[in-house]
């Protein structure tokens, strides 16, 4: 992957591994409270002498073999230079951060790195303390605090969790952005494996009454962020998710529990979740109707309009990163859609005039992301390479001229349209949808 | 073939109703708190209990609390407690625009209460549940009632003298609401 290590700014120049970066972060024999063995204090006499034997290595790279490791630790770290961070753009309650997208792997966010979308900032909650009140048209209103939640059978799946604005910098015509990362356009995308309790399970503890038609997902964040569910859904595949990738869910992620809603908008999926009220229509709260409704070319706004449509990015080659050379690059991104599974992902680098399937890397879960590579052998010249994604309803991700005419310009949700990215003649990657409309 | 497949179903069925076997998810939503079908984990919520945290306003007036409050009230409370987000007539920011000053579905500045909010109650169900943002619930109802009612005067939407309680506030008729629809997106090959 070394070539992909080959940034025109914001980080090309990594941190050079070396001994005392890595002592740095191993924490000692005597912090973990062990005896020291003969045998310990013989490594620290080596990792005392490392630094000047590495200042005067020989030949070739650092070699790494000539000194005991370090130990094991409670608490692994990221190795130094290997700095992924989420993207802050203003420090504001209500405000978000963006996955580094363009800078990680396969299709799973590690936790620290999942977006953020506050509306009132994250809120200290401590489990033992959590309650979630359940009631409305229920036969038994009942309170659940963690243990209780904990206790019942637990599900696990692997799904996407997006904002539906993400990528609402690339839709209006007059203002295409260029020097734009992945990360900053299309980072309000993470993927995880979330632990819970199926939420059929508890409205079937508490007995839904007839005539119940939605219900209503309270936070316990500082704006007591609400959304309204149809009951459909929350006995298809909603979950209370307390876990996230094999552990507690993070604080910015709704810790300690959160309602989770595969395919949805992320905004629906209610964090810090503390109330359920069981209703037989929508509450119509601040952000089902003033905020995450689509105002469209023919003077109504679609409302509740929840699911995620087929979509996909190209991750590399992206803003910043340059191709040194032409030759054989591997086009790769993500995918993913909120109707089921991905069949289908197509890639360009004629500027859509030529269509090409890409390898989609199994295996292929409903309503997650899939990984999509595509060999490609650049011959130099200045080009747009785009991607497109197909799901299992038949559904073909859009061109932005398609959204237009479907909607008009003035939404701010669910820009789900194919992204283009310019390869210029000296290896230079800009945002390129700019050049296609 | 027909007579194994019901009797792989009448299996199903017994194991299901067996005295040890464990609820299913497909038990009967509204079973009996007695019946050997539920796991019984968690407790009874009292009354109080739900009234401690069901705050919410449902678009008919469902849900708000008795008390009122006035146009003179609201705009005293909103030039301590709003203006500095909101701007001294609700069109200058540098949060959230509460006056329309563009066509209603511009972002940011026709997207607001009098262009865009489909329905009185939630301005007060927002007010109440999230503002102001640094010191959210700490207005009693009846400033809850002035604040909304003074921005929707701003708005146009009530007279300078008016005072609103529960029953006027959910009469307040708002010029979006006829203009939401459900989503019509489907899947399939068609863009909408």
């Amino acid at each position: 992957m070394a070539n992909r290590d080959t940034k025109a700014n914001g980080g090309g120049e990594r941190a050079r591994f070396t001994r005392r970066g890595w002592l740095a972060t191993a924490p000692g024999a005597a912090v973990a409270g062990l005896a020291m063995t003969r045998s310990d204090a013989l490594w620290n006499q080596a990792q005392e002498a490392s630094p000047a034997a590495a200042a005067a290595a020989g030949p070739g790279p650092p070699d790494p073999t000539k000194v005991p490791g370090r130990f094991v630790s409670e608490v692994g770290s990221r190795a130094p230079g290997e700095e992924p961070r989420r993207l802050v753009r203003s420090l504001a309650l209500s405000s978000s951060s963006r996955t580094p997208i363009h800078e990680l792997q396969g299709t799973i966010t590690p936790a620290d790195l999942h977006f953020e979308r506050h509306h009132a900032g994250v809120p200290e909650i401590a489990a033992e303390d959590h309650e979630l009140l359940v009631h409305g048209m229920v036969e038994r209103p009942m309170v659940f605090r963690m243990a209780d939640l904990k206790r019942y059978p637990q599900a696990s799946r692997i799904c996407f969790l997006e904002c539906s604005g993400n990528g609402g910098g690339a839709y209006s015509r007059n203002r295409m952005p260029t020097e734009i990362t992945a990360q900053q356009l299309d980072g309000l995308i993470s993927t995880s494996e979330w632990t819970g309790v199926m939420l059929s399970t508890i409205l079937r503890e508490v007995g839904v009454r007839p005539g119940a038609s939605w219900l209503l997902a309270e936070g316990g964040d500082a704006a007591v962020m609400a959304r309204s569910v149809p009951l459909e859904k929350a006995t298809d595949d909603a979950m209370l998710a307390y876990g996230q990738n094999g552990e507690a869910i993070r604080p910015e992620q709704g810790y300690p529990v959160r309602l989770l809603l595969p395919g949805w908008e992320g905004n629906a999926q209610v964090k810090w979740l503390r109330r359920i009220e069981v209703t037989d229509r929508p509450t119509m709260t601040r952000d089902e109707t003033s905020r995450y409704t689509d105002p469209l070319i023919d003077g109504t706004a679609r409302q509740f309009s929840f699911v995620m449509d087929a979509k996909s990015v190209i991750t590399f080659p992206s803003y910043p990163y340059v191709l040194p050379e032409r030759g054989w690059w591997e086009i790769s991104g993500l995918a993913w859609t909120g109707r089921g599974r991905v069949t289908r992902v197509e890639v360009s680098t004629d500027g859509g005039r030529s269509w090409t399937p890409a390898q989609i890397e199994g295996p292929v879960l409903s309503k997650s992301t899939v990984r999509f590579r595509h060999l490609w052998r650049w011959d130099g010249r200045e080009t747009l390479i785009l991607s497109r994604a197909t799901d299992e309803t038949g559904y073909v991700q859009p061109t932005v001229q398609q959204l237009w005419e479907a909607r008009g310009e003035r939404t701010s949700y669910h820009q789900n349209h194919q992204r283009a990215w310019k390869i210029a003649a000296d290896g230079t990657v800009t945002f390129g949808l700019g050049e296609l409309v | 073939m027909r007579r194994l497949a019901l009797g792989v179903a009448a299996v199903a069925v017994a194991a299901a109703c067996a005295p040890d076997a464990p609820p299913a998810r497909d038990d009967a939503a509204g079973a009996d708190a007695s019946s050997s079908r539920l796991f019984g984990f968690g407790s009874p919520a009292s009354e109080d209990r739900i009234a401690l945290w069901n705050i919410d306003v449902k678009p008919d007036g469902e849900g708000l609390p008795p008390g009122s409050g006035s146009v003179e009230d609201g705009r005293r409370l909103y030039e301590v407690q709003c203006v500095a987000c909101h701007g001294a007539t609700g069109t200058e920011g540098p949060n959230d625009r509460l006056v329309p000053a563009a066509n209603w579905e511009q972002w940011p500045s026709g997207r607001t209460v009098g262009g865009y909010w489909p329905y009185a109650t939630t301005l007060f169900d927002y007010v109440r549940r999230a503002m102001p943002q640094a010191t959210p619930g700490s207005l009693s109802d009846d400033e809850v009632y002035a604040v909304s009612a003074y921005v929707l005067h701003l708005n146009g939407l009530l007279p300078a003298d008016a005072v609103i309680d529960s029953a006027s506030l959910a009469a307040v008729e708002m010029p979006a609401r006829d203009r939401f629809v459900p989503d019509d997106r489907r899947g399939g090959p068609e863009v909408r």
